[in-house]
């Protein structure tokens, strides 16, 4: 009787180490990641093996997500379209320093995009580069910069291509967005409400929005679209990090800390690879070339002084987009 | 010539007509149609392919979240509509037209301010917010919030069905009852439920109806995390933008299913008791 109980006691102590505990993390990412979460959720949660990992996600506009951070979404984990949307969460909430964008390899990026436009089939008003989207009758559907981390990056990417085009200069940049978002019929508050407004809706000649939005919009009605490479574009990076204060309230500080870390291993960006995100992983990147056509892109760092700077002067109260955008005008 | 007021139904035939046939034609285009579209989408796959979609984890989480939100803030706003009626109907006092007016609020404010009005109240900038994330309790992008919200936009649907009925009925019998020695609890169950039940129950069913279908005001304090804030009406929305179409539409013919159930329940209501409603229901 007694051998039986200890038996049990070392049975029940094993069991005991080996249980792994229940850790849920809340992801707060941008609008289009729906499907590339639920695909790295599910493959993170079969490596990791120090605890049972959920992970809940919540998409939303990249603004409005960081907004609701600051309000008190208890994120464990950040994945924004830009660093300026994470910046607000640690500005206006302290629950990350401000440096966070150097805790992570490669500017807190795993994965990169950039901005192309998508047609619809057989490109019937011809569309080849940004000059054309401000043709006479041209529609474009752009979601709101406001809002959505997408439609600021293609209008950093349409300034950034109107700058270095030769003759190019600041003037005739803003000139160019100007006219850009005359021909903006709708603007939708997240990336995936344009792309709904574009496919379903019927709306619009071309719908001007992130590279992996167009090209799951392309697999979605295949024959239907086709994604259109102007000849040059921007580097959208999209960063991810760790809220601190939330991960140590809810204990879960490992398991987030290896999630991030997961997203640069060569099986995540094979994930992020095949829903359309550029791999930072040069080997991976390469095996997906085709699918990521290489053009000229200007950089947030290099040709905007950095996230800080180009918030403040092109989106922030009375920024330039404030000037140069009148609805229905 | 001579001049005189025509009776209604004495209108030339064809004006009948026309205004019977605008009648039924908005309500096929604006309300028959759409309906009948989303059922259509909905099987448009065949019954397991609905089925699917209703069973996936995601979708039955948000079921149960709807529920649970209904099934709280019903009851509450039952025994409130009750309270705040009899006061009214029942008693004298200063500030009742105030009180009157302050239960209609719900009515007349927007619910994205109604939700918004729950972040300034519990966000983390808000007045309690950092309070209560210290105790690690939950309410904004929670459960507790998504109740709040719901019972906020039900709250005048159960006072305002009864409070016209209540008023309309006078406080004769329950003086009557009093004089007689029933306790307060006594008159309540005996005299007043019995006068009020059919007037209760419309505002029930409605209350239910609206909170099951609640948007904008869920919407402001979710916090839109699948399978764990989602109610029914935002997981539809999160499943269009997920290109998951015959999913959404599942999920919609479900909730309109559970709104015509509603409706089917009141009218068969109507049908077995039209002589006891007529009795009582004088408004």
């Amino acid at each position: 009787m007694k051998r039986l109980l200890s038996l049990l006691a070392a049975a029940g102590i094993l069991a005991g180490t080996a249980a792994q505990a229940d850790v849920t993390l809340l992801n707060v990412s941008y609008d289009p990641t729906r499907e590339l979460y639920a695909d790295l959720g599910k493959a993170f949660a079969a490596e990791y093996k120090a605890d049972k990992v959920t992970l809940n996600t919540s998409n939303g506009g990249s603004g409005a997500q960081a907004r609701a951070v600051i309000d008190g979404l208890q994120a464990d984990v950040l994945t924004l379209a830009l660093a300026a949307d994470i910046d607000a969460v640690s500005k206006n909430a302290g629950l990350l320093p401000a440096d966070w964008q150097k805790r992570l390899p490669e500017n807190s990026t795993p994965y990169t995009s950039t901005i192309v436009f998508l047609v619809r089939k057989g490109n019937p008003w011809h569309i080849k580069d940004w000059n054309d989207l401000v043709k006479p009758g041209i529609q474009v559907v752009t979601p709101n910069p406001k809002t959505s981390g997408g439609a600021r990056w293609a209008y950093l990417a349409a300034w950034a291509s109107a700058e270095k085009a030769p003759g190019g200069n600041a003037e005739k940049a803003k000139a160019f967005v100007a006219n850009l978002y005359k021909h903006v019929p709708v603007l939708d508050t997240g990336a995936r409400g344009s792309t709904v407004t574009f496919t379903k809706r019927g709306i619009g000649d071309v719908l001007l929005d992130w590279e992996n939005e167009a090209q799951l919009a392309q697999k979605e009605s295949p024959g239907q679209y086709e994604v259109v490479y102007p000849t040059r574009s921007i580097q959208a990076e999209p960063p991810v990090a760790v809220v601190d204060k939330n991960v140590d309230r809810h204990k879960s500080r490992a398991a987030a800390e290896a999630f991030v870390k997961y997203l640069y291993t060569p099986a995540a960006q094979e994930i992020e690879a095949k829903n359309f995100y550029r791999p930072r992983n040069p080997e991976i990147l390469a095996k997906y070339r085709s699918q990521f056509p290489n053009i000229p892109l200007a950089t947030i760092d290099g040709d905007f002084g950095g996230w800080a700077k180009a918030q403040a002067t092109h989106f922030g109260d009375g920024g330039v987009f404030d000037q140069i955008y009148q609805p229905g005008k | 010539m001579s001049k005189r007021f025509l009776n209604p139904t004495e209108d030339p035939l064809w004006l009948r007509l026309l205004l019977g046939a605008v009648a039924v034609g908005f309500i096929a285009v604006l309300l028959l149609l759409p309906l009948a579209l989303v059922f259509k989408e909905a099987f448009a796959n065949g019954v397991s392919a609905f089925w699917t979609a209703i069973v996936e984890p995601d979708a039955l989480a948000a079921v149960k979240l709807s529920l649970i939100a209904a099934a709280i803030a019903v009851p509450f706003n039952t025994v409130f509509g009750i309270a705040a009626a009899w006061a009214v109907a029942k008693y004298d006092f200063p500030g009742k037209t105030v009180l009157v007016t302050l239960i209609d609020l719900p009515f007349s404010v927007s619910p994205v301010v109604a939700g918004l009005i729950y972040v300034l109240v519990f966000g983390m900038q808000g007045w309690f917010g950092p309070w209560l994330i210290d105790h690690d309790i939950h309410i904004l992008f929670a459960v507790p919030g998504i109740v709040l919200a719901t019972i906020f936009v039900t709250f005048p649907f159960v006072a305002r069905e009864l409070i016209p009925l209540m008023v309309d009925q006078g406080r004769d019998e329950e003086e009557a009852a009093a004089t007689l020695g029933a306790t307060g609890l006594q008159t309540f169950l005996r005299v007043t439920l019995p006068n009020i039940k059919w007037g209760l129950l419309y505002g029930i069913l409605l209350c239910n109806a609206r909170a099951l279908g609640e948007f904008g005001a869920v919407s402001v304090v979710s916090g839109h995390i699948r399978g764990v804030t989602n109610t029914m009406p935002l997981h539809v929305q999160l499943l269009y933008d997920n290109y998951d179409y015959a999913g959404a539409f599942a999920v919609a013919a479900l909730l309109a299913m559970l709104a015509l159930l509603t409706l089917v329940l009141k009218s068969l209501l109507e049908w077995r008791y039209a002589d006891e409603l007529a009795a009582s229901h004088r408004h």
